[in-house]
C-alpha cells in the first residue's frame, strides 16, 4: 500500500467490502470471491475493456461499466448480477461464437478454453445468432507454434503480452471491424517474423486455441500460468 | 508585430479592400470548384483585362456562398447580386454589366428564404473574404478578439464568457463548452493540449470542411483563445486527409498567422506562446471519437479507450486535453467580440446561438446554411431548402449521420435544439441533414447506415464488431423479404445489446438509425416480413 492510497468501502452485490483507492471493481470483487466473467482481461497486462463481459451495474448510473478498468469509489454500490447483465453476457458470447469458427470438438484447446468455460459457466445453451463461417487462415510457418485465426476472439492478450512483457511487439492488429486480424510483424508469416523471440508467452495467454504449440492434437493444448510468477520475480505484490 | 501594429495594418487592409469600385467574388470552396469555378475565375480576370477595367474591378476568390447546388456561384458584393450556374462564357456579360443592370439569365434571387432566413455567425465571413489571405481576415475584424483577450482579459474571464454564452459542443454531443474549458483549465498537468476535431465523417456532412475552406483563420483564432483560457502551448488540428483543399488552406493560414506573430512563440510580443500542428486522419470514421482521435494523434492505431478518464483529465500524451469541434472554435471569436449576452440572445433556453447544417438529399437547395437554434425543421426544409424537387413529398429527415435518426414528416414542426431532437430518437449531430422523399424505403436507409457502421467499427469491442455485422445481415435479410418476425425480434435485441454494451460512441449509437426507423416506420419493416415458421404451421 502506497502512502497516498486510502481505504474505501463499497458494496458489491449488497456485500460490504473494503478496497484501496485506485483499485478496480474486478480486483476487489475477485478478492472477495465474487465472480465476474472476463475474457480480454489478464492480471499483469494493461486492461483494455474490450470484451465487455465484465460489465457491471453501478447504482446511480444508467451506463454499464467494465469492472476490469473502472476504479472504485467510496460508497459505490456495484451489482455484478442481474437479468439484463446475464442476457447481455450470453449474447456477447453468442456473438463471439458466431463470428469465427469455434468448433470445440476438434479444437486443440477443448477442455482448456476460456471461451468454452465461460459458455458453460454462464449457461449459454445455444447460439441464436447466425454463424458467419468466415474463411480464416492457419499459420503453421513457425517451428514451435501455430496460429489459427478461426479460433481468435481478438482479445489482444497476445499483442499486449508481447509488447508489455516480452518487449518484442511482434503482434499487432491489422484491419478494422470484422476484418480485424492479429498479424505478426508487417503481416508476414509468423515463422518469418524477425522480431519474434519464440518465447511463447502469447501462446500461453491466448484464452482459446488460436495460438498453440505445434504438434498438439485435439484437447491436448494446456496453458501455463506464468504472469503471476513474473510479477513475483519483479517484486510486485501479487494478489 | 505588436497589437497596435496589427490594428494599424488591419485598418490599411480594410481601406485597400474597399478601394475598387466592383468586387467580383467567385466561390472557391470545394463544391463550386468541382463545378469549374476556377475556370470561371480565370475567364473573369481575362475579361477585366480585355475591357481595361483593372483599376475599378477586382476578382476575388472567396469561401462558400452557401447554395452549393447552384454552383459555380459568383457574387458582386457591393451590388448585392448573386449569379448561379456561371459558366466561363458568362464572364464577358458579367463584366460588361458591372455598374449596370445585372445579367438576368443567371441571376439568383437573393430575397428568397434561403438567404434571408439564415443567421450567420460562424459563416459571417464565408463568401466575403479570400480564405487564403490573412489580410482579408484582418480587414473584417479578424484576430481582434484574440488581441482583446491577450491584452485585457484573464484566462478565467475567457472561460466565464464562454460559459455565460451557453455555447455547447457542435460536434454532436452538445456538452457545454464553458464547462469543458473550465475542467481543462483546472486540471493538473505539466503540459496541456488543445485539439480541434476536423475529422468530419458523417455521410452527407460538410460543415467543417466548408468552414476550414472558407475561413480558416477563424478556427485558428478560436483555438488560440482556447489555449489562453486553459493554459495550453500546443494545439493539433486533426483533419481528415480526404479534405485536401481544407488542409491546404489551413496550412497557409497557420503560416500567415505565424508571420504576423499571431501564432508561435511570444504571440504579439507577449509572454504567451501557442503553436498549431496539423495531423491528418487516414480515413477511419472512428477517429472522430475523441479517445481514438487522441490515439491517432499520438501515432497509434486509432482505437477508442474506455472513459473515464476523460481527455480533459488525460488526453494527448496523458495530459489534460481540450477537444472541440471546428464549428465550436469558430464560434469563439464572435462571442468574445460581441459578448456572451449577445450570443445567448440567440437560440432557445437550452441551446444557444446558431447551428450550421449541410443540407443534402432530396431537397431543392442543397448547400450550407446557418440558422438560429430553435428554428423548426419544416422551416429549414420547405422555406430555406425550397422543398422537395419533382413535386414529391418529404418522408423523413435524417440528422446526426450514423449516430442519429430519422424524423418523420409529421414531426417536422419540431424545434431544432439538442433536447427536442433527442426526444424524437435522433440527435443534433455535427450538422448533416439528409432529406428523404416518399420514394425511399426506410429499411434501405437503416441498412445503408448499418453498413457504414459495420465497416467503420474499429473491431476492438465485441458488441460493435460482431453486432453491427449481424444487424446488417438481418437488415439485408429483411430487405430481401426472407426474414420472419423472429429475425426482427433478434434485430431489436441486438440493437439493445450494442447500444448498452459497446465501448465507445460509435457502437453505442450505431443502432439509432434502426431504432428510429422502427419507431416511426415499423409498417415498412412489417410489410417485408414473411410469416414465421410457427405461424405458417398454424395456418396450415
Amino acid at each position: 500500500m502506497t502512502p497516498s492510497s486510502r481505504v474505501k468501502t463499497l458494496t458489491i452485490d449488497g456485500r460490504p467490502v473494503s478496497a484501496r483507492s485506485g483499485e478496480t471493481i474486478l480486483k476487489v470483487a475477485r478478492e472477495n470471491n465474487i465472480f465476474i466473467p472476463t475474457l480480454c482481461h489478464m492480471d499483469g497486462l494493461s486492461p483494455v475493456g474490450a470484451c465487455r463481459l465484465c460489465l457491471v451495474e453501478i447504482k446511480g448510473s444508467s451506463k454499464l461499466v467494465p469492472a476490469c478498468i473502472t476504479s472504485i469509489f467510496e460508497g459505490m454500490e456495484v451489482s455484478t448480477k442481474s437479468e439484463q447483465l446475464d442476457k447481455y453476457r450470453k449474447m456477447i458470447l453468442a456473438l463471439l461464437f458466431s463470428e469465427r469458427n469455434h468448433v470445440c470438438s476438434v479444437c486443440v484447446s477443448n477442455g482448456h478454453c476460456e471461451l468454452q468455460t465461460l459458455a458453460q459457466t454462464l449457461g449459454l445453451e445455444h447460439v441464436h445468432v447466425p454463424y458467419l463461417y468466415p474463411v480464416m487462415d492457419v499459420d503453421a510457418s513457425h517451428e514451435r507454434f501455430v496460429s489459427d485465426h478461426s479460433r481468435c476472439v481478438l482479445c489482444t492478450r497476445c499483442v499486449r503480452v508481447c509488447e508489455e512483457i516480452e518487449g518484442a511487439h511482434t503482434w499487432d492488429i491489422m484491419g478494422r471491424g470484422a476484418e480485424a486480424k492479429i498479424i505478426s510483424d508487417l503481416n508476414q508469416p509468423w515463422g518469418f517474423s524477425e522480431s519474434c523471440t519464440s518465447c511463447g508467452k502469447c501462446v500461453h495467454v491466448c484464452p482459446t486455441g488460436a495460438l498453440f504449440e505445434a504438434g498438439k492434437s485435439t484437447a491436448e493444448m494446456t496453458k501455463r500460468q506464468f504472469l503471476p510468477y513474473l510479477s513475483l520475480m519483479r517484486g510486485e505484490k501479487n494478489d | 508585430m505588436t497589437p497596435d501594429e496589427i490594428r494599424v495594418s488591419a485598418k490599411k487592409y480594410r481601406a485597400e479592400r474597399t478601394k475598387k469600385k466592383h468586387h467580383v467574388c467567385v466561390c472557391m470552396a470545394a463544391g463550386c470548384l468541382s463545378a469549374g469555378s476556377d475556370v470561371v475565375k480565370t475567364a473573369l480576370e481575362e475579361n477585366i483585362e480585355k475591357e481595361g477595367l483593372g483599376d475599378s474591378c477586382e476578382v476575388r476568390g472567396v469561401g462558400c456562398l452557401g447554395l452549393c447546388s447552384a454552383g459555380p456561384l459568383v457574387s458582386l458584393d457591393k451590388e448585392r447580386v448573386l449569379y448561379q450556374n456561371v459558366k466561363p462564357h458568362h464572364a464577358g456579360d458579367i463584366i460588361k454589366s458591372l455598374g449596370k443592370e445585372p445579367v438576368k439569365e443567371i441571376q439568383c434571387d437573393l430575397d428568397q428564404p434561403f438567404f434571408i432566413s439564415q443567421k450567420k455567425v460562424v459563416l459571417e465571413n464565408s463568401g466575403r473574404i479570400d480564405p487564403e489571405r490573412i489580410e482579408d481576415y484582418l480587414a473584417v475584424g479578424g484576430y481582434s478578439a484574440l488581441i482583446e483577450v491577450l491584452t485585457n482579459w484573464t484566462s478565467s474571464e475567457v472561460v466565464d464568457e464562454v460559459t455565460q454564452s451557453g455555447l455547447r459542443g457542435r460536434g454532436g454531443g452538445g456538452y457545454p463548452t464553458g464547462l469543458k474549458w473550465s475542467t481543462v483549465a483546472k486540471a493538473d498537468g505539466t503540459e496541456k493540449y488543445v485539439v480541434c476535431n476536423a475529422d468530419e465523417g458523417d455521410p452527407g456532412a460538410f460543415m467543417d470542411r466548408c468552414i476550414l475552406e472558407s475561413d480558416p483563420h477563424r478556427v485558428i483564432e478560436g483555438m488560440t483563445i482556447a489555449s489562453f483560457a486553459v493554459g495550453a502551448k500546443l494545439g493539433y488540428v486533426y483533419v481528415r486527409a480526404e479534405y485536401p483543399l481544407a488542409i491546404d488552406r489551413l496550412r497557409k493560414a497557420i503560416q500567415q498567422a505565424k508571420k504576423f506573430d499571431l501564432l508561435g512563440a511570444n504571440i504579439l510580443g507577449m509572454p504567451f506562446s501557442f503553436d498549431i500542428e496539423i495531423r491528418l486522419g487516414a480515413g477511419a470514421f472512428v477517429c472522430g471519437e475523441e479517445t481514438a482521435l487522441i490515439a491517432s494523434i499520438e501515432g497509434k492505431r486509432g482505437n477508442p479507450r474506455p472513459r473515464p478518464p476523460y481527455p480533459a483529465e488525460r488526453g494527448v500524451r496523458n495530459q489534460p486535453t481540450l477537444i472541440n469541434n471546428v464549428e465550436t472554435y469558430a464560434n469563439i471569436a464572435p462571442i468574445i467580440r460581441h459578448g456572451a449576452e449577445w450570443y445567448s440572445g440567440m437560440g432557445t433556453e437550452s441551446s444557444k446561438g446558431t447551428k450550421v447544417f449541410a443540407l443534402a438529399g432530396q431537397i431543392k437547395n442543397t448547400g450550407l446554411i446557418e440558422v438560429p437554434m430553435g428554428i423548426s425543421l419544416s422551416e429549414i426544409i420547405y422555406e430555406i431548402g425550397g422543398g422537395i424537387p419533382g413535386g414529391k413529398k418529404c418522408k423523413a429527415v435524417q440528422t446526426g449521420g450514423p449516430s442519429g435518426g430519422c424524423i418523420p414528416e409529421e414531426h417536422l414542426n419540431i424545434s431544432v435544439d439538442y433536447e427536442s431532437l433527442k426526444s424524437l430518437g435522433s440527435i443534433m449531430g455535427s450538422g448533416g441533414m439528409i432529406v428523404i422523399d416518399e420514394t425511399a424505403n426506410m429499411v434501405d436507409v437503416a441498412q445503408y447506415f448499418m453498413e457504414f457502421c459495420r465497416s467503420e467499427s474499429c473491431g476492438k469491442c465485441v458488441p460493435c464488431r460482431v453486432g453491427t455485422v449481424q444487424m446488417h445481415k438481418l437488415l439485408e435479410k429483411i430487405s430481401a423479404g426472407d426474414a420472419t418476425v423472429d429475425d426482427l425480434t433478434l434485430l431489436i435485441d441486438l440493437c439493445d445489446l450494442v447500444r448498452n454494451t459497446s465501448l465507445c460512441g460509435l457502437g453505442q449509437t450505431a443502432p439509432n438509425p434502426v431504432l428510429s426507423t422502427l419507431r416511426f416506420f415499423r409498417d415498412e419493416y412489417a410489410a417485408l416480413l414473411k410469416p414465421s415458421s410457427a405461424t405458417a404451421a398454424a395456418d396450415e
